[in-house]
């Protein structure tokens, strides 16, 4: 018998979080739509965590990365400016223009640094981050 | 079993030997032990006066220890050889260490000559090689204000140099011979040289001899042949080298008669197992002091020992550009040639500070060798007409002076240079090199380079030619023959100003929309934001333009470290009343914000969270104040000097004026940041000579110059018209501006779009002066519909609610601030947590 809880979590598996099928998250509410600022991102609290969100309206696209630059350690990303590289969306950091894939989280511009990225989804004009 | 390679030295070209080993595949074939005398790796003894500056001790290490490890070479520092034991191919050090070596290499290098002066002993009295040096002076300087240098060559003047970065002002140099520099450049350019660096601060004796130097056990003063008297309270020495040849001694090595280590053309010495490379050498009676040379001796002695052989040294061409003290000096060729030998050009211009001369052989058909001081910008291309013998102009003098008048002759410039011509004479890449990895590998970026051929990464002297090279070849190819946006815009800045006014397209998206592809990216997003402000003058954060702002047009604030803001009021030309300075204090204490006095006579508070802009603002604009636009590509300041209302030597109310031209152009968003200053009188205390477009009253009116500015490449600004009235001044700037910003690449500054400008500064005069384009009245026109529509963004920011609520660190948590952002006290006040504290 399957528990109705976890057929829940497996609809809700985060479709680009490939690599780590067996992980199990949850979506976590973190803002409304309106928060995060059309082709840019913003940053949410979750559990203590920050969490830059991205609304990559150009692409009808949703992607969530940590906040934190790890080239200078600093709470920037979501301040950042998105765009892409080829068919890459990538932000790049406001400090010193590093910058990364929203897919994968590697660093575009040449260095050996990776950030973490996380699903979105939006419904009802929310947006959730599995987390 | 691996054979034993065993390096004797740790110095630059000890470390480029075992860097050219590694690169021929050397750690295959041989066990590679290196034994330094220093307590550190191989560093940079070129840029040692940077030490005292901009550099630390991690950024001049040639290598990590790391580097050292990754390739298996065994580093002993700390650890002299102190014998070579030929017959059982054996060293032993100081601390005890015994290794036998198939092939031992003497990168020993070489030690301050200090010449046999009574008193030479005492404390104060220093030599300039190592980091040890430089931290004994460091502690001597801090409390010595008269210093010495003995020695005006290449060495001592860069000793000067560190002297004054110690900060001691009263600097003086001791030359023995008759000029400055004697094996570098004649007595003219010493001339030329002296007045230059007098001029900086150091004081300059030549033909003088020092007998002795006096005091108790501390250096007083120095006394001279001439019986002249020098109070001093240090004294660095730096008369020569004398190459470290004591080893080879040891070892019954051939020695020359005054030092240096004989080597034949495979540097191999008396021994052939045994070679020496670099300011230890002595090859056909030459000692190399330059890095250059000691490369190539390094990797001609890899090439040999891996099997490889393919060149001989024979020699080095001296040629040098350095800049000394931020003065260029550069010799090349036969330097010292004299008539009737060959022909000599010199232009010499005293007020400037530059000397040229170049020698012509006497059928008029090739440059033999010259002497640059004060702007060696031809350096590079000189050189190459040298050593390649390129047919020179049939009036020589357009060499060194440039072509004027007339049409240019013929094809000149790099891609005339054969394949073989040497552009890094530190790697010894040719041109021909550089054409293959920009042509068959794609590798047409300066950085590209360095990594696949290690070009421009020893002095750095050859970069500029190597991007000129990069730029021709990709332009005979037809590829970057315009200057296009990035990949998602093909078109130049220009063009897409044009068509993005014609289309009269107000958003970013629309223009990406209409006239790009892609998504965009963090090179075309700022770029296109711009020319919309400079078009339309709307509101940057409104009709989603918001995110394609850079980052701090986003957030009308500067971002620093730790991710606070700064904040900075506009305060035009200086001036402020006593209420407004309360009000700026009062809010800096209510926010314990960090407040700084800028260069741009206005003041900055630091330290303020993205969240708590808006309430500072509102605070600030309550007052009177408008935002100063200090985080935008746009008019930063307009700077005076207080002129006739009350300096006594004013001759025009500069103050006044400053006012007005920055509340004319506040808000002015351009290619990149505008600065201005207008100064009273001739004085020019407010340094409009430095600035985008600067203003010196004279007794009739104004002098309006343009493309000036500071930072790391400081420009003079060149006179654009004399004696004009307010009202024409004003016209002149707006049309000089509206042509800046309609034609200039994204963040090209003015004196860069000067330089790139065909036909310079006639050109730009017979435009903004003589109408040549027939614009002026719409340059005009636009610059006042810019003028009429400027709103100040922080009031609007303050008022708009939808604009308002984006200054939030957590848009979920509006009210919190960014929990990571931590300050330290200094001086009473805060400052950011040091970042790179934070990554350790």
């Amino acid at each position: 018998m399957i528990h109705l809880y976890e057929l829940y979590r497996a609809m809700m598996k985060p479709k680009n979080n490939m690599n780590n099928t067996e992980t199990l998250t949850s979506w976590i509410l973190a803002c409304k739509v309106e928060d995060i600022p059309e082709n840019g991102g913003a940053c949410v609290l979750l559990e203590g965590e920050q969490v830059a969100i991205y609304n990559f309206k150009k692409r009808g696209e949703w992607y969530a990365t940590q906040n934190l630059c790890p080239h200078k350690q600093q709470m920037a990303l979501s301040r950042g400016m998105i765009g892409s590289t080829g068919d890459e969306p990538k932000v790049a950091c406001p400090f010193h223009k590093k910058t990364f894939s929203l897919k994968s989280g590697a660093c575009l511009s040449g260095d050996d640094y990776e950030i973490k990225t996380y699903a979105v989804k939006v419904e009802d004009n929310q947006v959730f981050v599995a987390f | 079993m691996k054979k034993k390679a065993v390096v004797v030295g740790n110095g630059m070209v000890g470390y480029k030997f075992c860097e050219k080993l590694v690169a021929k595949g050397g750690k295959e074939q041989f066990d590679i032990i290196v034994f330094g005398e220093e307590p550190r790796p191989a560093y940079d003894r070129v840029h040692l006066s940077a030490y005292f500056g901009e550099k630390t001790i991690e950024e001049l290490t040639m290598a990590p220890l790391e580097w050292y490890a990754e390739n298996q070479i065994q580093l002993h520092l700390s650890d002299p050889v102190t014998n070579i034991d030929r017959e059982k191919k054996t060293i032993n050090t100081h601390q005890g260490v015994s290794v036998n070596y198939d092939y031992l290499i003497l990168a020993t290098g070489s030690a301050p000559f200090v010449p046999p002066i009574p008193g030479v002993e005492k404390d104060g009295v220093f030599v300039y090689r190592t980091i040890e040096d430089l931290d004994m002076m460091k502690s001597h300087a801090a409390k010595s204000k008269i210093g010495a240098v003995i020695g005006g060559g290449l060495l001592g003047l860069e000793a000067a140099k560190a002297l004054l970065d110690l900060g001691i002002k009263d600097t003086h140099v001791i030359e023995f011979a008759p000029r400055l520099m004697p094996r570098q450049i004649d007595q003219a350019g010493s001339d030329i040289l002296k007045s230059k660096l007098s001029t900086l601060g150091i004081k300059i004796h030549c033909n003088k001899n020092t007998q002795e130097i006096d005091g108790g056990d501390t250096i007083e003063k120095m006394v001279f042949a001439d019986g002249e008297i020098l109070k001093v309270d240090m004294l660095v020495i730096s008369a020569g080298i004398k190459p470290r040849d004591e080893l080879a001694k040891i070892a019954g090595l051939e020695v020359g008669s005054r030092g240096g280590i004989l080597v034949n053309n495979k540097l191999q010495t008396s021994d052939e197992s045994i070679f020496a490379i670099g300011e230890c050498a002595l090859h056909e009676h030459m000692i190399y002091g330059l890095v250059a040379p000691g490369y190539e001796m390094a990797d001609i002695v890899a090439s040999e020992i891996v099997g490889n052989a393919t060149k001989e040294f024979t020699g080095f061409d001296m040629s040098t550009k350095l800049k000394l003290i931020g003065v260029d000096v550069a010799s090349f060729g036969n330097v010292f040639a004299e008539e009737p030998d060959c022909q000599t050009i010199i232009y010499e211009n005293k007020t400037k500070g530059v000397y040229k001369r170049i020698n012509i052989s006497n059928d008029n058909k090739y440059l033999l060798g010259g002497i640059l001081v004060g702007d060696a910008e031809q350096y590079n291309m000189l050189l190459q007409t040298v050593n390649n013998k390129l047919p020179i102009p049939a009036d020589p003098e357009d060499l060194i002076l440039g072509s004027r008048g007339g049409e240019s002759s013929g094809e000149s410039g790099v891609m005339s240079l054969p394949d073989d011509a040497l552009i890094c004479s530190c790697e010894a890449i040719t041109k021909g090199q550089i054409c293959h990895e920009v042509m068959e590998n794609g590798n047409d970026t300066v950085d590209a380079l360095k990594k696949s051929t290690k070009a421009c990464t020893g002095c750095g002297g050859c970069t500029p030619m190597v991007k000129d090279l990069i730029q021709s070849i990709l332009k005979t190819q037809g590829k970057v023959v315009r200057n296009i946006l990035c990949e998602h815009f093909e078109y130049t800045r220009q063009e897409l100003l044009s068509l993005v006014k014609i289309k009269a397209l107000k958003t970013y998206d629309d223009v990406l929309e209409d006239l790009g592809c892609g998504d965009g990216c963090e090179t075309c997003k700022p770029a296109v934001s711009s020319i919309l402000a400079s078009l339309w003058n709307e509101n940057v954060l409104e009709k989603g333009r918001l995110t394609a702002q850079d980052s701090n047009d986003r957030f009308l604030a500067n971002i620093q470290r730790g991710g606070t803001y700064s904040v900075v009021p506009r305060i035009p030309g200086g001036e402020i009343t006593p209420e407004k300075l309360i009000v700026i204090g009062e809010v800096a204490q209510k926010y314990g914000l960090y407040t700084k006095i800028t260069g741009g006579q206005r003041i900055d508070l630091f330290g303020a969270h993205v969240g708590d802009l808006p309430a500072i603002w509102k605070l600030l604009i309550e007052a009177g104040f408008e935002s100063g636009q200090a985080y935008g590509k746009s008019l930063r300041t307009v700077k005076s000097c207080v002129g006739t209302t009350w300096c006594r030597f004013g001759v025009q109310d500069a103050v006044s004026f400053a006012i007005e031209v920055e509340n004319r152009y506040k808000g002015l968003r351009s290619p990149h940041k505008l600065k201005s200053a207008v100064s009273g009188c001739i004085r020019e205390c407010a340094e409009a000579q430095s600035k985008d477009f600067g203003i010196i009253a004279t007794e009739k009116g104004w002098n309006l110059y343009v493309c000036g500015n500071g930072g790391s490449k400081p420009r003079h600004a060149e006179l654009l018209a004399t004696d004009v009235s307010s009202e024409m001044c004003l016209k002149l700037i707006d049309r000089f501006l509206m042509f800046y910003i309609k034609t200039a690449e994204p963040l090209q500054r003015t004196a860069p779009w000067l330089d790139k400008m065909e036909g310079g500064l006639a050109y730009l005069k017979s435009v903004v002066l003589d109408d040549a384009l027939g614009l002026n009245a719409q340059f005009e026109a636009d610059m006042d519909s810019l003028v009429d529509t400027y709103k100040c963004e922080w009031k609007e920011a303050v008022e708009t609610p939808e604009i308002r609520k984006r200054f939030v660190h957590f848009v979920n948590a509006p009210e919190e601030k960014d929990p990571t952002v931590k300050f330290e006290t200094l001086r009473e006040q805060i400052k950011a947590e040091d970042w790179n504290a934070v990554l350790k």
